[in-house]
C-alpha cells in the first residue's frame, strides 16, 4: 500500500471546488436564452380532471406555452416505465397501469402533475401555473395498504383490481410450515417499516434542451444514472432518438436512490425545449420534492421465526404488504421482492424460508429504492425476531446470533432464498462489536443509568446485504429489463497522464479520488496526474450508474479490467522497444522492465511512444486507450454486526443514543476515510428512521408531512458519534475484492436502534415501538404496556 | 416594480434591479451569478443557504435583498483568499466533512460564525449550533471533526 493506492485515506480531489462554492449543480447551470417552468400538480389525492383551461395562463406576462397531458399523447410521447416484471404465484405479470407523464383524465396523487407553464421568467411561470384552471372532479382516496386491499376501497386504477399489484411468494412454503409444526419455539412479530421520504439536499432539477441545426437535443438532469436515463428516454418515452440524446448529470447534491428513476419533470422540460425552441429550466421547491421524489420502504409485515429446543432457527415464515403508491416507479416492483426477501436469511443457517409479498397502489407518491432499498426492511424483520426470540428464550442476544451464523469456513453458502453467500467471517465481526461496545460493562452502565431514572438499553443488528448489483442474467432471470454491467475506459494522453471515463456516477462518493487510486495502484500512475470523467453520456460510452452500493465492485472492477489491458498492451510496446521478448517484460509500480536487468521504461513513456509511434511494432495500432465492460459474477455480500445503546427518560419517552458501534466487512477498502463517512451516513439515515422520520399521508391521501417544518431529518445533535471497524474479508468474486459500503449503515442501524429501545423498556412491559420511536411513540408504548399490565 | 439595490458583496460594491419579493440567495445566484450559495428548501431550515451579513451568520433564503441595502454580505466564495483554502475550509477536506457537497457552503459559513462566537467549542456546543444545517450525506460525525480541528486552526 503506497501513500495513495489501495488503503490510503487519500484527501478528495473533488473537495476543493464544493468548499470554494465552485461546484456545478444543476441550478448553477444557466443555457443562453432560457425559459422557466412551473408545474401545475393536483391538490386532491384522487379526482377526474373533467377539463384543463389554460387560457387565462397563456395569456399571462411572459408564457411562452401551457402544455397538457393531452399534448404529449398527440406527439406519441410513451409514459413513465417500470422496468421490472415481477410475476404474482398464479403466473400473471404484475399490473402496469399506464403511468403519463403529465395526468389525462385521472389524478392519483398529491402532487400529480396536470399541467407544465413555460415563460421568460421563474415568477411569471410561477404566475402562470396559478392561472391554470383544472376542473376537478374529486373521488375518494384511499393512502393505507391495508385499506386499499378492502372490498369495498376506491380503485386507484381500473386494471389493478383489488389494488392489487402483484402477489408473489418466494422460498419452500412446505418445508417452512413443517418447521413451524415442529418447532419447539415460535417467535412471532406485527412489524412496520415506516414510509420515508429521502430529501437529498440539492433538490431535483432538470434543463431541457433542443439544437435545431442539429435536430439534437440535451438534458441536464439530477441524476445518479444519466445513460439509463437516456436510453429510457429515446427507447421509452420517445422523446429523442438515443443517437439525438445527450444526457448530461453534473455535480449532484446527493441521491439515495432518489435521483435513480426518470421523472416526469425531465422528461416533459426534455419534451417542451422543442415545442418552444429554448431551453426549458426546472428546479424542484422542497415542497415539490417531498410530494414528488419517490418515497421510500412502506412495509407491514407478519412474521415468525422458528426455533428448536436448542435454539437453532429452524424456519422463517414472513408475509408483507408493500406499498406502491400510486403508480410504478423506474424500479418500484423490485424492491420489495428480489431486493428484499432473498436477504431474509440473513446470517444464519435458517434451513426453510418462505415469504409471501402483496405490493399495492394507493393514492400516494410513488414509492421505490431508497438507500438500502428492501434490504433494511429485510435486516430489520430478521433482527427483531432475533432478538424477540432471545429476550423470550431468556438467552443472550449475541449467543443466539453466534449460535446461528453461518461458520467462516461454509463459504460459498447457498441460502434457501437464491442468494448465495461468497465469504465471510460474521462471528469475527460480532466479536469485535461487542468489544469496542465494550458489552461486558453494559450491566453496569444499566444499573448506574437507573439510579439516575433512566432506563438503559442495548440492541444489536447482525446484518447482510447483497449489492454491487449485479450479473445481468441473474437478473435478467428474475425480471429485470436491463444488464447491470458497468464500463471503465482508460485514456493515457501522450503526456501520461490518464483520463479515466467511468460509467459509474459521483453524488458524495468520492469516486474522482478512489478510482484515481484504483487506477494509480494498478498502473503506478501518480493520483494527480489521473482525471475521473464522469456523468455525460457524450464522454462516456455507456454505463448503468450508481446505486446498490455497487461503484467500486462493478465500476472500479470495469476499471480492472481495463487497466489489465493496458498493460497488456504496454508490455508489447516496452517489448520491442527495450528489444525483448513479451514473456520477459515484468510490470510493477508504473515500470515495464526486462526480468533480471535494470532496462526499463515507466509507463508514462510507453504512452508517448504508443502515440508517437517511431519506433514502434508494426502490427500493433499506435494509441494507449482502453475500454472494458464488466458484468459481476454474483452480488456481493457486506455483513457486520452493529450495537447501539441508548437512555430513555420513561417520564418524556425521549431517547438518546450513548454509543453507537458498527463493525463491517466490506472486503478490501479502498480509502478507509471515504468507507468511514459512508457508514456514518448511513447510520444518521438508519438512526433518523428509527427516531425522528416518518412520511404521514391523512385519511384523504393528504401529504401531511409535507415540509422539513413537519418532517424531522436527523441534525447533529440527534445523530451520534459513530465507533467504526471494519473486518476485511476480500471478495474473491471480483479484481479487487471490495463488496460495496454505501448503504450498509442504513440497513442495520433501525434494528439495532429499536432493539436497544425496547432492550431498555423490555423491564416496564414493553415488548415493541413503533418507528419512529419518538419520545410521544415511546411515552404511548410505556403507557400501554403499564395498562395492559393492570 | 423592479427597486435597485446596493451592498457589499465579497469585498466588491454591486447594485442590480429586484422585484421586492426576490430573496438575497437569488439576487446573490441569479444577479451576481455566484452560485456557491445554495437553496435546499423553502421552510428556512436547512441552512444551505447561509451567508455573513456584517459579520454573522444569516439564511439569505429569508431575507430579502432588499433587506440588505448597504449592508456587507459575505458569501463562501470570499473565505479562500489568492486560492488558499481558509483555515475552516482546509480543516473540512482534511477531516472529510463533506461528501455530495450541497450543504458545504452553508455548513462551513455557520462554521465559521460559531468559532467568531465560540473559540473553542466543545463536541455538544458543535453539534446544537449546527441545528440549522442539514446534511443528509455525512451523519454529521466528520462535520463536527472538522469544526473542532477549524476552530484550533483559527485559533492559530
Amino acid at each position: 500500500m503506497t501513500s495513495e493506492g489501495i488503503g490510503a485515506s487519500v484527501r478528495r480531489k473533488e473537495d476543493h471546488r464544493f468548499l470554494t462554492g465552485n461546484g456545478n449543480y444543476l441550478d448553477d447551470i444557466n443555457r443562453s436564452s432560457q425559459a422557466y417552468a412551473s408545474f401545475v400538480r393536483s391538490p386532491h389525492a384522487h379526482a377526474k380532471i373533467n377539463g384543463i383551461d389554460t387560457s387565462g395562463a397563456e395569456s399571462m406576462p411572459g408564457v411562452l406555452a401551457v402544455f397538457t397531458g393531452q399534448d404529449l399523447a398527440d406527439d406519441g410521447i410513451g409514459p413513465l416505465i417500470c422496468g421490472w416484471l415481477i410475476k404474482s404465484k398464479n403466473g400473471d405479470d404484475h399490473k402496469a397501469p399506464a403511468h403519463p407523464a403529465l395526468a389525462v383524465d385521472t389524478v392519483r396523487y398529491v402532487g400529480d402533475a396536470v399541467a407544465i407553464v413555460i415563460a421568460d421568467t421563474l415568477e411569471q411561470a410561477r404566475d402562470g401555473a396559478e392561472q391554470v384552471n383544472v376542473d376537478f372532479q374529486e373521488l375518494l382516496a384511499v393512502a393505507l395498504p391495508v385499506d386499499a386491499m378492502r372490498d369495498d376501497a376506491p380503485q386507484v386504477h381500473e386494471d389493478a383490481p383489488g389494488n392489487l399489484c402483484y402477489d408473489w411468494e418466494i422460498g419452500e412454503k412446505a418445508d417452512t410450515d413443517a418447521a413451524f409444526d415442529a418447532a419447539a419455539h415460535i417467535t412471532s412479530m406485527e412489524i412496520v417499516n415506516n414510509r420515508l421520504i429521502p430529501n437529498a439536499v440539492e433538490p431535483r432539477a432538470a434543463i431541457g434542451e433542443y439544437q435545431p441545426g442539429s435536430e439534437s437535443f440535451t438534458l441536464y438532469t439530477t441524476s445518479q444514472n444519466p445513460h439509463v436515463t437516456r436510453l429510457v428516454l429515446s427507447a421509452f418515452n420517445q422523446v429523442a432518438p438515443e443517437h439525438k440524446l445527450r444526457v448530461v448529470a453534473p455535480d449532484v447534491g446527493g441521491g439515495f436512490g432518489s435521483k435513480i428513476f426518470i421523472y416526469a419533470e425531465e422528461t416533459v422540460c426534455l419534451w417542451a425545449s422543442r415545442k418552444v425552441n429554448r431551453p426549458v429550466k426546472w428546479t424542484a421547491a422542497r415542497s415539490e420534492s417531498f410530494q414528488t421524489d419517490a418515497h421510500g420502504r412502506d412495509h407491514v409485515t407478519k412474521a415468525e421465526l422458528a426455533l428448536d429446543a436448542d435454539g437453532k432457527f429452524t424456519g422463517l415464515r414472513v408475509n408483507t404488504v408493500a406499498n406502491m403508491g400510486a403508480y410504478l416507479s423506474t424500479f418500484a416492483t423490485c424492491v420489495p421482492t428480489y431486493l428484499y426477501a432473498t436477504l431474509l436469511a440473513g446470517q444464519y443457517t435458517t434451513p426453510a424460508i418462505y415469504c409471501d409479498v402483496q405490493a399495492v397502489f394507493t393514492h400516494t407518491t410513488p414509492v421505490d429504492a431508497y438507500r438500502g432499498a428492501g434490504r433494511p426492511e429485510a435486516t430489520f424483520v430478521v433482527e427483531r425476531l432475533v432478538e424477540q426470540a432471545a429476550k423470550e428464550l431468556g438467552t443472550d442476544p449475541a449467543e443466539l446470533r453466534r449460535k446461528n451464523m453461518i461458520a467462516a469456513d461454509a463459504f460459498p453458502y447457498q441460502t434457501p432464498v437464491i442468494q448465495q453467500y461468497d465469504c465471510g467471517d460474521y462471528p469475527r465481526a460480532l466479536d469485535e462489536a461487542l468489544n469496542r461496545a465494550d458489552y461486558a460493562g453494559f450491566a453496569k452502565r444499566k444499573t448506574d443509568a437507573e439510579s439516575r431514572g433512566k432506563k438503559r438499553g442495548i440492541g444489536f443488528s447482525s446484518y447482510i446485504e447483497a449489492c454491487g448489483i449485479a450479473p445481468s442474467a441473474a437478473v435478467g432471470a428474475l425480471g429485470g429489463g436491463v444488464g447491470l454491467w458497468e464500463s471503465g475506459h482508460l485514456r493515457f494522453n501522450p503526456t501520461g497522464s490518464v483520463t479515466i471515463f467511468t460509467g459509474s456516477h459521483s453524488h458524495g462518493q468520492g469516486h474522482e479520488t478512489t478510482f484515481a487510486q484504483i487506477v494509480a495502484s494498478r498502473l503506478g500512475v501518480p493520483v494527480e496526474n489521473i482525471e475521473v470523467v464522469h456523468g455525460d453520456t457524450d464522454k462516456v460510452l455507456f454505463g448503468m450508474g450508481t446505486y446498490g452500493s455497487r461503484s467500486a465492485a462493478v465500476g472500479g472492477s470495469a476499471l480492472c479490467k481495463a487497466a489489465d489491458k493496458i498493460i497488456e498492451k504496454g508490455r508489447k510496446i516496452a517489448a520491442h522497444i527495450l528489444e525483448a521478448s513479451e514473456d520477459d517484460i515484468e510490470f510493477a509500480d508504473g515500470n515495464f522492465t526486462v526480468a533480471g536487468t535494470d532496462k526499463s521504461m515507466n509507463i508514462g513513456e510507453v504512452a508517448f511512444a504508443a502515440y508517437v509511434p517511431h519506433n514502434y511494432p508494426e502490427d500493433l495500432e499506435p494509441g494507449l486507450n482502453e475500454s472494458a465492460f464488466y458484468d459481476p459474477l454474483n452480488f456481493s455480500f457486506p455483513a457486520g454486526t452493529h450495537i447501539c445503546e441508548v437512555e430513555i427518560d420513561p417520564n418524556t419517552g425521549s431517547v438518546e443514543i450513548m454509543n453507537y458501534t458498527a463493525v463491517d466487512d466490506f472486503g478490501t477498502v479502498i480509502n478507509p476515510m471515504i468507507v468511514e463517512g459512508q457508514v456514518h451516513g448511513g447510520v444518521a439515515q438508519g438512526v433518523g428512521q428509527a427516531l425522528l422520520e416518518g412520511c404521514v399521508y391523512d385519511g384523504a391521501g393528504q401529504l401531511v408531512t409535507g415540509s422539513f417544518m413537519d418532517y424531522t431529518m436527523p441534525r447533529a445533535d440527534n445523530v451520534p458519534s459513530i465507533d467504526v471497524g471494519m473486518t476485511e474479508v476480500p471478495t474473491p468474486l471480483n479484481p479487487l475484492g471490495v463488496k460495496g459500503c454505501g448503504e450498509a449503515g442504513a440497513i442495520a442501524a433501525p434494528a439495532a436502534t429499536i432493539n436497544a429501545v425496547v432492550d431498555a423498556l423490555w423491564d416496564m412491559g414493553v415488548r415493541s415501538v413503533p418507528m419512529p420511536a419518538t419520545a410521544s411513540n415511546v411515552w404511548q408504548s410505556i403507557q400501554s404496556a403499564a395498562q395492559a399490565a393492570e | 416594480m423592479p427597486v435597485t439595490v446596493s451592498m457589499t458583496v465579497n469585498g466588491k460594491e454591486v447594485s442590480g434591479e429586484v422585484e421586492p419579493r426576490t430573496l438575497l440567495v437569488q439576487f446573490i445566484r441569479e444577479n451576481l451569478r455566484l452560485t456557491g450559495t445554495h437553496v435546499g428548501c423553502d421552510t428556512s431550515q436547512c441552512g444551505a443557504c447561509v451567508v455573513h451579513i456584517n459579520g454573522t451568520s444569516v439564511k439569505s433564503c429569508t431575507t430579502l435583498a432588499v433587506q440588505t441595502e448597504g449592508a456587507e454580505v459575505n458569501t463562501i466564495e470570499s473565505l479562500a483568499t489568492d486560492g488558499e483554502l481558509h483555515p475552516m475550509q482546509e480543516a473540512f477536506r482534511q477531516n472529510h466533512g463533506l461528501q455530495c457537497g450541497f450543504c458545504t457552503p452553508g455548513m462551513v459559513m455557520s462554521a465559521v460564525d460559531l468559532v467568531k462566537e465560540n473559540s473553542d467549542p466543545s463536541e455538544q456546543e458543535i453539534r446544537e449550533w449546527l441545528e440549522g444545517n442539514i446534511c443528509r450525506c455525512t451523519g454529521y460525525h466528520n462535520i463536527v471533526k472538522s469544526i473542532k480541528a477549524g476552530a484550533e486552526a483559527m485559533r492559530g
